[in-house]
């Protein structure tokens, strides 16, 4: 099977839509001409041309909004954000005009959207561009976020995405655009709203999405190298909508839930899946849940104390040590 | 001649929401843009279904206001009396492929692109028989079968949609222009100077119509905006006009000359419609002797001597298209409409608290498709 790095497969995802569906088009800054800030549509202009993969001007506002509009008729925009920060400053049209149309409408109108882009820290931008609103945006019905963590995930959810017929909020990791990962080379589909276990356990279940899962993940083997503890690692994938049934599955078997995450705490996802879980798993829980989350600051710049703000595979360790 | 807008005609209880009356003294000039092309070539019919539903509209508006005294419409009601031929000059004009969105003072469009009156108003009394099934309310109606992009409540958030709309037609080939309307009050927003650029960048068959009526709700243009509005254009190599929205074939005359620039060269360009209402932004806002910005005599000397119902109504009357008795007829038949719809309103259920979470995601309301590429519009 072939090995190819997330960000490839993004790109993959991308040029297999566009070939499939004249509909699908790119938006963004520097998706065209500059083969994207961080590469990943690179080659998608000389491929499918300017009609198709569309430089816009810095006017999220504008370009977001003008999408929305267009996909009404039924256009299908992938419109980058070349950081999920950037989401603020085109907030009224993501989370008034797309999360709201097809219900303000009785359901007349739909609005086939998907907005990607890079959210995350970890990379001394500094707080303005560190954003992860994944949990911002699914506070929001008439939306949907995706949160894949490796390439595999990032193909199949993004084919998804782009055939959903409503606003899909896609959020990448320029860290893990270099991460390699087996990736088939037939087509598939990674339905929208499953999550994943990447790591069977049975001592601790870890809940978490992008990044915070690889951690997690490499966090498992020091705790499984050193310390003999059997930990489970579901991914999310999709934070909205929610897989509750694959976390509370795990969390019947194993009984202790650590929630991990690069969101900051308040109002952060874990902080839904912590209700959702003693809601639902009380009786299942053998101690009370944990999260790991950034600490809660703007993200800071200095990059050993951003190491250590973000989640990360000893904080992560310690935190599983502290619950068993 | 009897005016439907004339004291004789309003019954005290009435009077209290219809238009003022007023002598009729205004005259019957010919507007100077009748023998444009485009109004010269209406047929008696048309010319009399126009003012009939610029009439149509006014009473609608006016049952609307009696229904939100008597507790039956809730939140905002932006009401259109005294622009209707801003809506319904521009509407007039479009062609089969040509779009339309505007902000939250929608009821003029959504009549005048023909959505019926009662699931306007069932929608305003937040019944599921409503347009929106009771979810958007006032500033919500929507038609897509009309190609009518609602209703939108956050001021300017609709203009960036209005040029997405146009880049849609270009984008799938079709020849046709989205006539986006704003407010005087949207365009300082950001995101219009946004939707402008891009337009013009891109050469998008957008025209933007900004409904001025004076008054950004309390705050008149002099102390909103720097400069001239429609004018802003220039800075953008945009084509723009100015016309006297009460004055219902030059409204024609002016949108059909940039709509056909639109669609013929695919370029973009805002009008600037001078109008104005003689309600507040919204009913919260009060009338005169109550009001913090406009006297009762600048409202009064607009009814008087610049109602665009009044004034369409001299020009036919000189043209003989109409005549007192139809006249007549015709109001009295928008005022039954307008009360039969308040009857349905009032009669219809509301949505179920099972309603609540329908028509939020376009795959749980089409469970049988889920598994498909999902619906396209266009197809």
């Amino acid at each position: 099977m072939p090995v190819i790095s997330y960000r490839e497969a993004i790109n993959q995802a991308l040029a297999e839509e566009l070939e499939r569906d004249s509909n699908v088009v790119l938006m963004g800054e520097e998706v065209a001409q500059f083969d994207g800030a961080y590469k990943v549509t690179k080659g998608l202009l000389d491929r499918f041309g300017p009609k198709r993969v569309i430089d816009t001007p810095i006017s999220e506002a504008g370009f977001i909004g003008a999408g929305i509009g267009a996909s009404m008729l039924g256009v299908r925009p992938v419109m980058e954000l070349m950081f999920w920060s950037f989401y603020s400053v085109a907030f009224d049209q993501i989370l008034n005009n797309a999360a709201n149309v097809r219900y303000m409408s009785g359901g007349l109108i739909n609005v086939p959207i998907v907005i990607r882009g890079p959210a995350n820290g970890g990379t001394g931008v500094g707080a303005t561009h560190s954003h992860t609103p994944e949990n911002i945006c699914a506070a929001h019905p008439g939306v949907k976020v995706v949160c894949p963590a490796t390439p595999y995930d990032a193909k199949g959810l993004l084919k998804s995405a782009i055939r959903d017929n409503d606003p899909v909020f896609f959020m990448e990791n320029t860290i893990l655009y270099n991460d390699k990962g087996e990736v088939p080379a037939e087509e598939y589909l990674i339905p929208l709203g499953l999550a994943d276990v990447k790591r069977q356990g049975t001592d601790l279940t870890i809940v978490a999405h992008g990044r915070a899962v690889i951690h997690s993940l490499k966090a498992a083997q020091l705790l499984e190298a050193e310390h003999d503890i059997s930990v489970e690692v579901v991914d999310l994938r999709s934070i909205r909508p929610l897989d509750e049934e694959t976390i509370l599955a795990s969390v019947r078997k194993t009984h202790r839930v650590l929630l991990v995450e690069e969101n900051k705490p308040f109002c952060g996802v874990g902080a839904q899946l912590s209700y959702m879980i003693q809601d639902k798993a009380f009786d299942e829980l053998d101690a009370p849940i944990k999260r790991v989350s950034a600490i809660d600051a703007p993200a800071i710049y200095s990059k050993p104390l951003e190491d250590e703000q973000l989640p990360n595979p000893q904080r992560i360790r310690n935190a599983v040590l502290g619950m068993l | 001649m009897p005016s439907p807008f004339s004291k004789k005609s309003a019954t005290d209880e009435e009077k209290s929401t219809e238009s003022k009356d007023f002598d009729g003294a205004v005259s019957a000039a010919v507007s100077k843009s009748a023998q444009a092309a485009i109004n010269v070539k209406l047929t008696t019919e048309q010319k009399i279904e126009f003012f009939r539903t610029m009439v149509r509209t006014r009473r609608f508006e006016e049952r609307c206001l009696r229904s939100y005294k008597d507790g039956k419409i809730s939140g905002f009601l932006h009401l259109y009396i005294g622009q209707e031929a801003v809506a319904v000059g521009c509407c007039s004009v479009m062609q089969e492929n040509d779009q339309v969105i505007t902000a939250y003072r929608d009821h003029g469009h959504a009549i005048a692109v023909g959505m019926p009156l009662n699931p306007l108003m069932a929608e305003l009394y937040g019944k599921v028989t409503g347009c929106s099934k009771g979810k958007g309310g006032s500033m919500h109606f929507f038609d897509p079968s009309r190609r009518y992009w609602g209703g939108h409540g956050i001021v300017g958030g609709q203009v960036p949609l209005g040029a997405g709309l146009a880049f849609g037609l270009k984008y799938k080939g079709i020849k046709g222009a989205a006539l986006t309307f704003l407010g005087d009050g949207a365009v300082n927003q950001g995101a219009v100077h946004e939707a402008y650029n891009l337009a013009a960048l891109w050469d998008l068959p957008v025209v933007f119509v900004i409904e001025n009526n004076g008054y950004s709700m309390g705050t008149s243009q002099a102390r909103s905006s720097a400069g001239d509005l429609a004018k802003r254009a220039e800075g953008y190599n945009m084509a723009w006009g100015v016309c006297d929205g009460h004055d219902f074939y030059e409204v024609r005359e002016s949108i059909d000359k940039l709509l056909n620039l639109a669609r013929e060269k695919s370029k973009p360009s805002i009008l600037e419609i001078k109008t104005y209402r003689y309600r507040g932004h919204s009913v919260a806002d009060p009338d005169p002797p109550n009001s913090t910005y406009r006297s009762k005599a600048e409202i009064e000397d607009y009814r008087r001597t610049k109602d665009p119902i009044q004034l369409f109504q001299n020009t036919l009357l000189a043209e003989h298209v109409l005549n007192d008795a139809l006249i007549e007829k015709i109001d009295a038949e928008a005022k039954e409409e307008a009360e039969n719809s308040a009857a349905f309103a009032e009669a219809s259920p509301y949505p179920t608290v099972e309603d609540i979470t329908k028509d939020v995601y376009w795959e749980e309301d089409n469970p049988a498709q889920k598994k498909s590429q999902g619906r396209i519009f266009f197809d």
